[in-house]
């Protein structure tokens, strides 16, 4: 773990932006805003990639930046590891190459090499032209290359948004997997809270050029008001959860949640796995008697602990605590008047079972 | 004919060196231009264009002006070479740098300018240091830069005449290149001689060009 200090001021194009970050980063910490929100200039400044960055940077006790001190360290005597959107992986060299032109000019060490090549599964490229690569391939290299370079911190900015949705799937675990593998500290740029909640634990949001807000990401995931802020599509709850059983029969896997069991289907999943669940607000719904004769598998005793009613429009949220972990459920207000529902009231969450999305926790070897 | 062979080995050795000196001084000068955003750039582009435009008699009658034995340059190498600048081969090679010059700056500066931003700030993030991202870098991705650049400088000092004429006379084997021995011949109305020479010239600098044109056209890898 690392502390991370950034104070700085700047213009990149007609964008002004004044970063004020300071974080540990242990293990990786989102930044996470809509598109606009200048993210991509955070990870500049703290690159040192644009020279009209004035302030202060330090990571650990290492002064990066201190425009009142006259210090600025160039980026290449940084050591930050650094994954483009767009790749940008060197074009006169194949894949091997551009991962040995990060290997030669790191620290050495035994191994390293060779476990980050396995860990994002590039054997099978290695001898590759980088003109040949499929947008998902080109960017595990990308990563391979930041990893090769042995960073103190790995800054990725929007490695997946190049990539078509089944694309990002395929390559979600591999994220995960390094987080787990290499624990480089890692500033996690993007703006889909999918991305947020299956590789972060704590956050920063970002809008304008400046952050909003910053904390533990299953928190944060949950505020409504923030979902303005951030463009958050779906406000939604995430779950730690363990696989318990699989019943092939029916494709089903039950999990564990708490003292909670839930169903998912069961492709790719085996016996043991610690997964995150994701549920969206709008997939969860809300039934005051216990429900009969259902088609919906996952229905949880639940209380109402809060109701996030912005007073206008069709929706509101409402929190609910199933014993310790907490789901959100999005209802129309008319129904928060109808039934009626209050904060106290005793009820049953309906989650349905193809909502929970789950993310292949990474597995050690 | 033998004095002839001495001009074209003087020639070789006037664009060759010329060449490879320019070589080192219009890389950063070219880099420079790709990349700075100063307010003098303009100015500095316009001064590396002149030799394009002047006629070779004013640049060789500035260039006797500021070699000449008693101009502060002069004097200077004369002390420590016991030699003039005028009329001697170093001399030569001075006028032909300046007179190059644009031939090696703009296509480096093109190829520069292609690179972009995007492939150099990566290498940054992989410890590269400045120096180490020109040789591994940005010296591969400009090749044919490079071999254009080095090509026409070497070919364009090879047919340098009005700059000769003026700073270097006709002295064989110290300032006696082709084109003053294709000239010589003419005057002495020697034209089997000329015609020789000249077709050689010619057929060099075809050759040259072809060659040049069928390197750019070949897609070279690495080049989006």
């Amino acid at each position: 773990m690392v502390q991370l200090l950034v104070d700085v001021s700047g213009q990149r194009g007609r964008f002004e932006y004044r970063w004020q970050v300071e974080t540990p980063v242990d293990g990786v910490v989102g930044v996470f805003g809509p598109n606009g929100a200048g993210k991509t200039s955070l990870l500049r400044a703290i690159a040192g990639l644009d020279r009209s960055t004035r302030g202060r940077v330090s990571l650990g006790g290492q002064i990066w930046l201190d425009s009142a001190a006259g210090i600025e360290v160039p980026t290449h005597r940084r050591g930050v590891g650094y994954v483009f959107q767009d790749g940008r992986l060197l074009p006169h060299l194949g894949v091997r190459g551009n991962l040995q032109y990060a290997s030669r000019r790191a620290p050495a060490e035994r191994g390293w090499f060779e476990d980050v090549v396995s860990g994002l599964d590039l054997e099978p490229l290695m001898s590759r032209d980088v003109h040949d690569l499929s947008g998902g391939e080109r960017q595990r290299v990308a990563i391979a290359r930041a990893l090769l370079s042995r960073p103190a911190l790995l800054l990725m900015d929007e490695p997946l948004s190049a990539n078509d949705l089944s694309r990002r799937r395929a390559l979600l675990p591999y994220l995960r997997r390094i987080a787990n593998e290499f624990r480089i500290p890692t500033l996690y740029v993007s703006h889909s809270l999918d991305e947020m909640v299956a590789l972060t634990e704590a956050m920063l949001i970002c809008r304008e050029g400046q952050v909003v807000a910053q904390g533990p990401t299953a928190e944060l995931a949950q505020r409504s008001d923030l979902r303005e802020v951030s463009d958050i599509p779906e406000a939604g709850a995430a779950l730690s959860a363990q696989v318990v059983a699989i019943d092939r029969q029916t494709a089903l896997a039950e999990l564990n949640v708490g003292q909670h069991r839930f169903s998912v289907p069961s492709r790719g999943l085996t016996e043991g796995d610690e997964v995150r669940l994701q549920i969206h607000a709008r997939d969860v719904a809300i039934a005051l008697d216990p429900p009969s004769r259902l088609s919906i598998r996952n229905v949880l005793p639940a209380e109402v602990v809060n109701i996030d009613d912005p007073g206008f429009g069709t929706y509101a949220d409402v929190v609910l605590d199933i014993e310790g972990a907490q789901l959100r459920s999005r209802v129309t207000r008319a129904a928060i008047m109808t039934l009626p529902l209050t904060v106290g009231q005793p009820c049953f969450a309906l989650v349905k079972a193809a909502s929970i999305e789950e993310h292949p926790a990474f597995d050690l070897h | 004919m033998s004095s002839d062979w001495e001009a074209v080995a003087l020639t070789a050795q006037l664009a060759a060196v010329t060449t490879l000196l320019l070589l080192l001084i219009g890389s950063p000068v070219a880099w420079w231009l790709a990349r700075s955003k100063h307010p003098m750039k303009p100015l500095v582009e316009a001064v590396v264009a002149l030799p394009l435009v002047l006629p070779p008699t004013v640049l060789g009658f500035y260039l006797l002006v500021f070699l000449n034995p008693d101009s502060v340059l002069g004097s200077l190498w004369l002390q420590l070479t016991d030699e003039t600048l005028t009329f001697s081969f170093a001399g030569l090679v001075v006028a032909s740098l300046v007179y190059s010059l644009p031939f090696m700056v703009q296509p480096l500066q093109t190829a520069f300018a292609a690179i972009g931003d995007d492939f150099l700030e990566a290498a940054a993030t992989m410890r590269a240091s400045p120096v180490d991202r020109f040789f591994s870098l940005v010296l591969p991705l400009t090749r044919r830069g490079y071999l254009a650049a080095a090509t026409l400088t070497f070919a364009h000092t090879v047919g340098e005449f009005g700059v000769v004429l003026m700073i270097g006379g006709n002295i064989p084997g110290e300032t006696r290149v082709l084109s003053i021995a294709i000239f010589e011949h003419v005057e002495m109305v020697n034209y089997p001689a000329a015609h020789s020479l000249s077709l050689g010239l010619l057929l060099f600098s075809f050759v040259v060009l072809a060659v040049v044109y069928g390197l750019n056209r070949r897609p070279v890898a690495g080049i989006r």
